[in-house]
C-alpha cells in the first residue's frame, strides 16, 4: 500500500503512453512505437513485461487463431513465442480446418525476457518502471497521466491495460491481502480516479493453481503428451527450418484427481472462500477452480490434470486443472492425494485474484472510451481473460491510439474479418458478465477465419497501418499468386475415364468409376484424394510448391462449397455494417421505439445497423424503426 | 441471424380470401432469382425485358408438380414501388395455390416479409417522402404489434413445446461438438462423429417431416382437399358427386367462381373436407354426352390435392381409360371401380398393372355398397392412423413457420449431403446450426449464449 505521494514535476511529452507492460500493454507499445509514434511504456515492474501469471501456454483453439491474426498484422506475439517454446502441438488435426489449432508450452521466464528485449531494442519506445495514480483529463478528453512518483506525462493518447492489477486483491483460504498478479503491487488510486470521472466498473475474479517442484513428481505413473513430430510454427516469418525436434522438446504429463481428493475438498468446503462469500467477484465458467467443479459436477469422479514445465531455466511446474484459493496447508493435502504427485513439494500456492474491470459496453469498436476522448483500454481491463485475447485487444488499441496521435482515422476488424473482430463487437456489444474467453464457437464465420489464412486476411490490412513492410507483404503476395494459379491449374486439367491411376484409386476405395472427364479440382474434393494422391494422377506444377501453398490449395478446393455459403453470408452482412449511425444519435426522439429497445441502444450506441441489431433487447420493429428514422434525418438535412 | 432489410422478402398482397385473383409479390436483389426456380414457362424471366407480364406455371422444383397456372409481373429496380427489383405472382387464387406459391418463394431464396416491410422498404429507398415517414413509422409499430398477437395466437402450446424440444435434442449435439472442438483434450465427453450426427440429423428431420406433413394437413382441414372426380362419361361421376353431397348436406356450400365458370363444392368425408373441383362440369358433360374427357379433366387434375378416378368394372377397360389412369399417374389417387352390381368385365391384372398400387375401392354407387370404404380411404390417405388421433396431432398453419420449418429441413438435407461428401464434423456442424437457428425463428429463440450455457452446465470444463 502506498504511505505517502511523489512531489509532482512535468516529466515529458509522448504521443502513445501505454499504462501496464502484460500481453496487452507489450502490443500496445510495440504497435504504436512501430507506427513512428513517440511511446512510452509505464509498468509496476518491469520484472512483469509480458509476464505469464497463469499457465505457461500460448495459442489453444480461436486463441491460436488469434495468435496468427496478431503476427499477420504485425504484433509480436507470434514471433516471441517461436523463440521461447519448449513444445509446440496442433490439436484438433481430425477436424476440419477451420478449427485446427496450434498451442505451444511457453517458457515463461524466456518468454518475459525476449519481449522486453524487443521492446528495448525497439526505437520510439521508452520502458520505465512506474504506478500510475491518476490521469490528467481535460474537457472530456485524456492529456496524459500522473504516476506516484509525481511524474506527469503528456500525451495526445492513453492505453490502459492494467490487467488484475487494478485494485487487485489475492486470496489463499483465510488469508487476503492487496496484490497483483504474482504479488506484485496492485494499482488501486486508478480505479478510484476511473470511479470518479464516471466509469462503470464490474468485479471480477480468476485464479491459478499451485506450482510444483518438478523434481518431486513421479513420472512413471503418469501419462507423457510429448510434441508434434512435424514443423508448426504461429509467425508467417518463422521458417520450419528453426523447428524444435520433439526429443528437444519438453513433453507434459497427465494425472488425474480421484475420489480421496475430492474427499479432501469437501470436508473443507467452510474454508473455501470461493464459498463461504468472500470472493465478490464473478469467475469465468469456462476455467473452474476444482473445487468448484467438484460442487458442481458432484457425480463425476476423477478430473484431469496437466503438469505443464514453466521453463527450460526452473524446476517449477504448474499443476493445470487444479485452480484452487483453498488454504495453503489443504492444497498440500490435496496435491499429494494425486497419484505421480504423492511426494510433491509445494513451492507456490494457488489463489484467487480480484480486480476491477471497465464495464466493456462503455468502449467504442476502437476500444476507446466513449467517456473519455483519447482514452483506451485493452486487456483484463475490459473484461478478457487470457494472454492472447489480451495481446490481440493491445493491438487494436495501440494501433487506434497511434493512428489518433497522427491525426488519422480508426481501425476497426468485423466479426467476418478475424476472431479480434468478433471479440471486440462481442465485448461492446453486449458487454460481459463473467471473464470473456474466446471460443470458436463465438464466431458466426469460423470457416473464413482460419489460423491458415490469417495472413491473407490481415497482413494487407497491417501493411496499410505501416506495422507490415513492404517485403513481408510482397511474401504473402508471392503465396497468394502460387495457390491462387495452383488452383487454376487444377480446374483446368481434367482427369479422364482412361486414366488408370486414377481408377486404381476410385476402385481402392469402392467409389463409382469415372463416366466422363473430372476436373482434378473436382477430384480433389473427394473425400479420400488429398493433393499428394492428385499428384500421382496428374503432372507436378512447373516449380515445387510449399507446404503452405499446397495447404492452402486443397483447403480452399476441398471446401469451397462451405466457405462460398460463408462469404454471401459475409456479403450480406457487409451492407448492414455500411449503414452508420451518427454517434450523438437522440434516441428519446424517436417514436414508436420499445422501451427496452430504447435504453439498449442509449447504453450501446452502436455504429452500425448490423451491431443494432446483435444487441439482445432490440427487436426487429425496433431496427426497422431505426433505419426510417435515419433515413427521415437525412431526408431533414436535404430539406435544409 | 436476425433479419437483414436487404433479404428478398414475399408475401400475398391480395386480401386473402377474397376475389378470383390472388397475387405473392417478392422484393430484393434475387426477387427474379426465387421466380425463377419457380417458373415454368416459354421465357427466362432473368432475361425479360422490365415491366412485362410472362404467362406460365408455377412448379414445385423438388417434386416436378404444378401448383398454379400464373401470370408473372417482372419489374426491375430503381423503377418499382420499393426501388428493388420486384415480382408479382399473379395466380387464380383459392387459398391453397396462393400458400403454396408463397412457401415455395419462402423455401426458394425469399423470407416472408415483416409487417409493413414493403412500404419500409419504398421508404428507405427514397420512394417516399418526409411527410409519409411518420405513417411508415406508425404502420410498421401497429402492424408489427398487430402480428405478434397473431404469431404468438398461432404458436400453440404444443407446437412450440415441439420446436422446443427439438432444439433441446440439437443443442444437446451442438453443445457436445463445440466442446469436443474447444477442449480436445477434455476426456470426459465422447467424441461426435459424424456417423453419430447423421443418426441424430436423421432423427431431426424425421420430426420435421412429421410437423411438415401436419402442416399439410392443416391446410386441408381449413380450406378443403381439392378433390377432382375423373372418369370418362356414364361411369357414375355424377352420382358419386350426389352421393357425397347427400350424404353430408348440413355443410354443402356453392361457391360461384367470379371469372370462371367453376363450382366449387365442400363436402366433409370422415371428418376430411373435400373441395370438389368442377362439379359443374361433371353435371355438364355427364348430361350432353359430349366427347370430352382428357382436355377438361386435365385442368382438374392439375388443381388437384386427390383424385378420384372412376371405372367402370361393367364394360372393359377403354383406350380413355387408359390415358386418365397415365393423367392422374403422380397425383394422391383412389381408383374407384364402380358399378360392381353388374357382371365384371374388366381385367383386373391389367387395371392392376396399370395404376401401380394405388388403392382400388369396389362399389356400387347407384347401391350404395362401398361408400363408408371410399370414406375410410380418402381418410386413411391424408391421416395414416385415421382422423381420430390427428385431432390429437399438433398442426402447423402459419405460413411464416412452415417456411422455417421447410429451410430447417433443406439444412439437414445439407447435413446429410456434407456427411455423405466426407466433410468433418465441425463443417457439417454449420448447417445444423443453421438448422436450430430457423427453428429458433419459429419460437422467438435464437439466442446465441444459448450454446454457451448449454456448454458450461453440461460439461465441467477448463484446466
Amino acid at each position: 500500500m502506498q504511505i505517502s505521494q511523489g512531489k509532482p514535476f512535468d516529466a515529458g511529452s509522448f504521443d502513445v503512453i501505454i499504462v501496464g507492460a502484460g500481453h496487452a500493454g507489450s502490443e500496445a507499445a510495440l504497435a504504436a512505437a512501430r507506427m513512428g509514434n513517440k511511446t512510452l511504456l509505464l509498468t509496476i515492474s518491469l520484472e512483469m513485461v509480458a509476464f505469464m501469471p497463469c499457465n505457461p501456454s500460448v495459442g489453444g483453439p480461436a486463441k491460436g487463431i488469434v495468435v496468427r491474426e496478431i503476427d499477420a498484422l504485425g504484433g509480436e506475439m507470434g514471433h516471441n513465442i517461436d523463440k521461447t517454446y519448449v513444445q509446440m502441438r496442433m490439436l484438433n488435426t481430425g477436424k476440419g480446418p477451420a478449427v485446427r489449432a496450434l498451442r505451444a508450452q511457453a517458457d515463461k521466464h524466456a518468454y518475459h525476457r525476449a519481449m522486453k528485449q524487443t521492446m528495448e531494442e525497439t526505437p520510439n519506445l521508452t520502458l520505465r518502471q512506474a504506478t500510475v495514480d491518476q490521469l490528467v483529463v481535460e474537457d472530456g478528453a485524456c492529456k496524459g497521466v500522473i504516476t506516484n512518483t509525481g511524474a506527469r506525462y503528456f500525451a495526445k493518447a492513453v492505453v490502459l491495460a492494467t490487467g488484475t492489477a487494478a485494485r487487485g486483491k489475492i486470496i489463499i483460504g483465510e488469508l487476503m491481502y492487496e496484490s497483483g498478479p504474482n504479488n506484485t503491487q496492485s494499482a488501486t488510486k486508478l480505479s478510484e480516479n476511473l470511479e470518479e470521472l464516471g466509469f462503470d466498473l464490474q468485479r471480477f475474479k480468476t485464479g491459478t493453481p499451485p506450482r510444483i517442484n518438478g523434481n518431486t513428481i513421479d513420472y512413471s505413473v503418469t501419462e507423457e503428451q510429448p510434441g508434434d513430430e512435424k514443423p508448426h510454427h504461429f509467425s508467417f516469418d518463422t521458417p520450419d527450418s528453426q523447428y524444435i525436434s520433439v526429443s528437444d522438446q519438453i513433453s507434459c504429463w497427465l494425472t488425474y484427481t480421484n475420489p480421496t481428493t475430492h474427499q479432501i475438498i469437501r470436508d473443507n468446503l467452510d474454508r473455501a472462500p470461493m464459498f463461504t462469500g468472500v470472493i465478490e467477484g464473478v469467475g469465468p465458467r469456462y476455467c473452474p477452480s476444482i473445487e468448484d467443479k467438484i460442487v458442481r459436477f458432484a457425480d463425476k469422479d476423477r478430473h484431469q490434470v496437466f503438469l505443464e514445465p514453466e521453463g527450460r531455466d526452473t524446476d517449477e511446474w504448474y499443476v493445470d486443472g487444479m485452480s484452487t484459493s483453498m488454504p495453503e496447508e489443504i492444497q498440500e493435502k490435496m496435491l499429494h492425494s494425486v497419484k505421480g504427485l504423492e511426494h510433491a513439494k509445494l513451492m507456490r500456492p494457488g489463489y484467487a485474484i480480484e480486480y476491477d474491470v471497465v464495464a466493456p459496453y462503455q468502449l467504442h469498436p476502437t476500444l476507446e472510451t466513449k467517456l473519455i476522448k483519447n482514452l483506451f483500454t485493452a486487456g483484463q481491463t475490459n473484461g478478457t481473460s487470457g494472454y492472447e485475447e489480451a495481446a490481440g485487444q493491445g493491438l487494436i488499441a495501440g494501433i487506434n491510439a497511434g493512428l489518433r496521435a497522427q491525426g488519422k482515422g480508426p481501425f476497426v476488424l468485423k466479426r467476418s474479418d478475424a476472431y479480434i473482430g468478433v471479440m471486440i463487437d462481442d465485448l461492446v456489444t453486449k458487454g460481459t458478465k463473467e471473464p470473456y474467453r474466446l471460443l470458436t464457437s463465438r464466431a458466426e464465420y469460423r470457416l473464413i477465419l482460419r489460423h491458415d489464412n490469417a495472413d491473407l486476411r490481415l497482413m494487407e490490412k497491417g501493411h496499410a497501418i505501416g506495422l507490415v513492410s513492404d517485403e513481408r507483404l510482397a511474401k504473402m503476395e508471392h503465396k497468394k499468386a502460387l495457390v491462387e494459379a495452383e488452383i487454376a491449374r487444377l480446374k483446368k486439367i481434367r482427369i479422364k475415364p482412361a486414366n488408370e491411376a486414377a481408377n486404381n484409386l476410385i476402385e481402392a476405395h469402392g467409389d463409382n468409376p469415372l463416366k466422363d472427364a473430372i476436373a482434378a479440382a473436382d477430384f480433389l474434393k473427394r473425400p479420400y484424394v488429398d493433393y499428394q494422391t492428385l499428384m500421382e494422377l496428374i503432372p507436378d506444377p512447373d516449380e515445387p510448391l510449399s507446404r503452405e501453398v499446397i495447404e492452402q490449395v486443397e483447403i480452399q478446393l476441398k471446401y469451397e462449397g462451405y466457405i462460398k455459403k460463408e462469404e454471401v453470408k459475409v456479403e450480406r452482412l457487409k451492407r448492414m455494417e455500411a449503414k452508420k449511425i451518427p454517434a450523438d444519435l437522440d434516441y428519446s426522439a424517436i417514436d414508436g421505439l420499445a422501451t427496452e429497445g430504447r435504453q439498449k441502444l442509449e447504453k450501446i450506441r452502436p455504429e452500425t445497423l448490423a451491431q443494432a441489431s446483435r444487441i439482445s433487447g432490440v427487436n426487429p420493429a425496433d431496427l426497422a424503426i431505426l433505419s426510417v428514422y435515419l433515413r427521415q434525418g437525412r431526408l431533414a438535412k436535404l430539406k435544409d | 441471424m436476425a433479419n437483414s432489410e436487404f433479404d428478398t422478402i414475399a408475401a400475398i398482397s391480395t386480401p386473402v380470401g377474397e376475389g378470383g385473383i390472388s397475387i405473392i409479390r417478392i422484393s430484393g436483389d434475387e426477387a427474379i432469382e426465387v421466380a425463377k426456380k419457380l417458373y415454368h414457362g416459354s421465357k427466362d424471366l432473368a432475361k425479360v425485358a422490365t415491366n412485362t407480364i410472362n404467362y406460365g406455371h408455377i412448379v414445385d422444383p423438388d417434386s416436378g408438380t404444378e401448383v398454379d397456372e400464373v401470370m408473372v409481373s417482372i419489374m426491375r429496380a430503381p423503377h418499382t414501388y420499393t426501388r428493388e427489383d420486384v415480382v408479382e405472382i399473379n395466380c387464380h387464387g383459392g387459398l391453397l395455390a396462393t400458400n403454396r406459391i408463397l412457401q415455395l418463394t419462402l423455401s426458394h431464396g425469399a423470407r416472408l416479409a415483416e409487417p409493413g416491410e414493403f412500404t419500409k422498404r419504398a421508404f428507405l429507398n427514397g420512394r417516399l417522402d418526409l411527410s409519409q415517414s411518420e405513417a411508415v413509422m406508425d404502420l410498421i409499430r401497429a402492424k408489427t404489434d398487430k402480428s405478434m398477437k397473431v404469431a404468438l395466437n398461432q404458436l400453440d402450446g404444443d407446437l412450440s413445446r415441439l420446436i422446443k424440444a427439438l432444439r433441446k435434442d440439437i443443442l444437446d449435439v451442438l453443445a457436445q461438438v463445440e466442446v469436443n472442438i474447444d477442449y480436445p483434450e477434455y476426456d470426459a465427453v465422447e467424441e461426435m462423429t459424424t456417423k453419430m450426427l447423421k443418426e441424430k440429423a436423421q432423427e431431426v428431420q424425421q420430426r420435421i417431416q412429421a410437423l411438415l406433413k401436419t402442416a399439410k394437413q392443416g391446410k386441408v382441414l381449413r380450406d378443403g382437399l381439392a378433390t377432382a372426380i375423373i372418369g370418362r362419361p356414364n361411369v357414375g361421376k355424377s352420382s358419386l358427386l350426389n352421393t357425397l353431397l347427400h350424404e353430408d348436406k348440413a355443410i354443402v356450400t356453392n361457391v360461384a367462381g367470379t371469372t370462371r365458370d367453376v363450382i366449387e363444392e365442400y363436402v366433409n368425408v370422415e371428418g376430411v373436407p373435400l373441395k370438389l373441383i368442377d362439379t359443374a362440369g361433371i353435371r355438364h358433360t355427364e348430361d350432353t354426352v359430349e366427347k370430352i374427357g382428357v382436355e377438361r379433366s386435365r385442368q382438374a387434375i392439375d388443381t388437384a390435392d386427390l383424385v378420384l378416378l372412376l371405372i367402370d368394372s361393367s364394360n372393359p377397360l377403354t383406350d380413355e381409360d387408359r390415358d386418365l389412369i397415365k393423367l392422374t399417374a403422380g397425383k394422391p389417387r383412389i381408383v374407384i371401380l364402380n358399378k360392381t352390381d353388374l357382371e365384371n368385365k374388366i381385367d383386373l391384372d391389367e387395371l392392376g398393372q396399370l395404376i401401380n398400387g394405388d388403392r382400388i375401392i369396389k362399389t356400387s354407387i347407384v347401391e350404395h355398397q362401398g361408400m363408408e370404404e371410399l370414406g375410410e380411404a380418402i381418410s386413411h390417405m391424408f391421416f395414416d392412423e385415421g382422423i381420430e388421433s390427428s385431432q390429437n396431432t399438433v398442426m402447423v398453419t402459419n405460413a411464416r413457420h412452415i417456411g422455417l420449418l421447410h429451410q430447417a429441413n433443406d439444412a439437414l438435407n445439407d447435413v446429410l449431403s456434407g456427411i455423405a461428401a466426407g466433410m468433418p464434423v465441425d463443417l457439417v456442424q454449420i448447417d445444423m446450426t443453421r438448422c436450430w437457428e430457423l427453428l429458433g425463428e419459429i419460437t422467438g429463440d435464437s439466442y446465441q449464449d444459448e450454446l454457451l450455457d448449454q456448454l458450461f452446465s453440461q460439461f465441467c470444463l477448463g484446466k
